[in-house]
């Protein structure tokens, strides 16, 4: 065979090959969503995350703003502080309230920010006060078995 | 009857005796190569050459079953998932069986069947017809020029096909059930691209691909130009190649997911 068809058919491949591999990079893996944007991080902590993972979506009205980057416990308050990266084309007010929800009965969870009304935008490495837990599943039949054992109780008195 | 008894352990020790030997001796002939892989390297034709025989030639068999892997895929996952009424998760699943476990491991079977078994026909018919006696009396040293190319060119040519194979299985996988079966088109890539992540799934794919070529072709060299030079010693190099890789793939495939996705959600 002809040493430049040779070529011409190896390059093809090495290009195809890189082509492949950029598909799955951005087609079908999450690199296509690492914005290359710039992202500020918030902090939050709350009294129990549930499943919430490292990776986790920031949701606000359902649209993607950032992701959970760090979940750590903090031993003196003994609640969980969850560190987020956000893009910095999303502002927020200072009296944004976050919290854990769960996207369907099954779903991941994720942390949704509801935007307040302050004037006072939040800032890089600032930290969200109103935060509400994740709900659990047990807990909350437990409060409910709780509140029907003592309604039936109530009755036969 | 202790005769025979003193035969038959005779028997074991000679076959672990002649094991540790050739295991002896592929490692001297994989340091040798590796040594003398800066010469081929200079003469990077010759790598360029081999790539299009291992590398650009097995690209139809790949394509092909990459697209049947993944239209199969969607349809049995689809067959599963829609009865808890969660079809949309097929590309999910399509996407993270591929990337992390089919496509490195049938690609480098693939490739062991049809790139390695060659390379070792081919150097093994060398050896017998006397080719790489020839070399050696005009001063070319035959692991230099024969085998060391036909290494990287399998090292080379691996990840790509493997990612080939990913890819082209994703899409046989999209053409299954979102253009046949109708399956919303959104959350197919949506899910997918969520559940999907570059750094645990994607990078760690191509590290089983980096791996398992390196194993294959390293195999195949080797048996080739250990093999016997005689007809019955060729084929017999051939099929053992084809064995050895595939288990040494299976495998290395069992090790490696163990240490990359243990624990990881």
């Amino acid at each position: 065979m002809q040493r430049t068809t040779m070529d011409l058919w190896v390059g093809l491949f090495v290009v195809a090959g890189i082509g492949a591999l950029l598909v799955l990079a951005l087609k079908v893996g999450n690199m296509g969503t690492y914005s290359a944007a710039q992202s500020y991080t918030l902090m939050g902590s709350f009294e129990n995350i549930g499943g919430l993972k490292p990776r986790a979506p920031v949701k606000s009205a359902g649209v993607v703003v950032g992701r959970v980057l760090d979940i750590q416990f903090n031993p003196e308050t003994f609640d969980a502080v969850v560190t987020m990266s956000i893009d910095t084309r999303y502002q927020f007010p200072k009296d944004t309230f976050a919290s854990i929800l769960t996207s369907g009965l099954l779903g991941e969870q994720y942390i949704g920010l509801a935007a307040g009304g302050d004037e006072v935008m939040l800032k890089g490495g600032d930290k969200i006060m109103k935060t509400n837990s994740a709900i659990v599943l047990e807990e909350m039949i437990g409060r409910f078995l709780f509140n029907k054992a003592s309604e039936s109780k109530d009755g036969n008195n | 009857m202790p005769r025979r008894i003193v035969l038959g352990i005779q028997g074991v020790g000679h076959r672990v005796i002649e094991s540790v030997w050739r295991l002896g001796r592929a490692s001297r002939f994989f340091m040798l190569m590796l040594m003398k892989s800066g010469t081929s390297m200079r003469r990077f034709r010759l790598i360029i050459r081999e790539i299009y025989f291992t590398g650009v030639l097995s690209l139809i068999i790949i394509v092909v079953s990459g697209l049947f892997v993944g239209m199969v895929l969607g349809l049995q996952g689809y067959e599963t998932l829609q009865k808890y009424g969660s079809e949309s998760a097929v590309g999910t699943l399509v996407a993270l069986s591929l990337v992390r476990e089919l496509g490195p491991v049938v690609a480098a079977l693939l490739f062991a069947s049809r790139a390695g078994s060659a390379i070792t026909a081919e150097i093994g018919l060398m050896k017998a017809t006397e080719q790489l006696a020839a070399m050696e009396m005009m001063a070319v040293d035959p692991i230099a020029r024969v085998v060391a190319p036909r290494f990287w060119a399998g090292v080379i040519s691996m990840p790509f096909l493997a990612a080939m194979f990913s890819s082209v299985g994703v899409f046989g996988g999209y053409l299954v059930t979102v253009v046949l079966i109708g399956v919303d088109e959104g959350s197919f890539w949506s899910q997918m691209q969520s559940a999907v992540d570059f750094r645990y799934d994607i990078v760690n794919g191509v590290i089983k691909t980096c791996v398992f070529g390196v194993a294959v072709t390293a195999i195949a060299v080797f048996e080739g130009y250990d093999a016997p030079p005689t007809a019955a010693g060729v084929s017999g190099a051939t099929t053992r190649t084809v064995v050895t890789s595939s288990l040494a793939i299976l495998g290395l495939d069992f090790v490696l997911t163990a240490f990359m996705f243990r624990g990881m959600s």
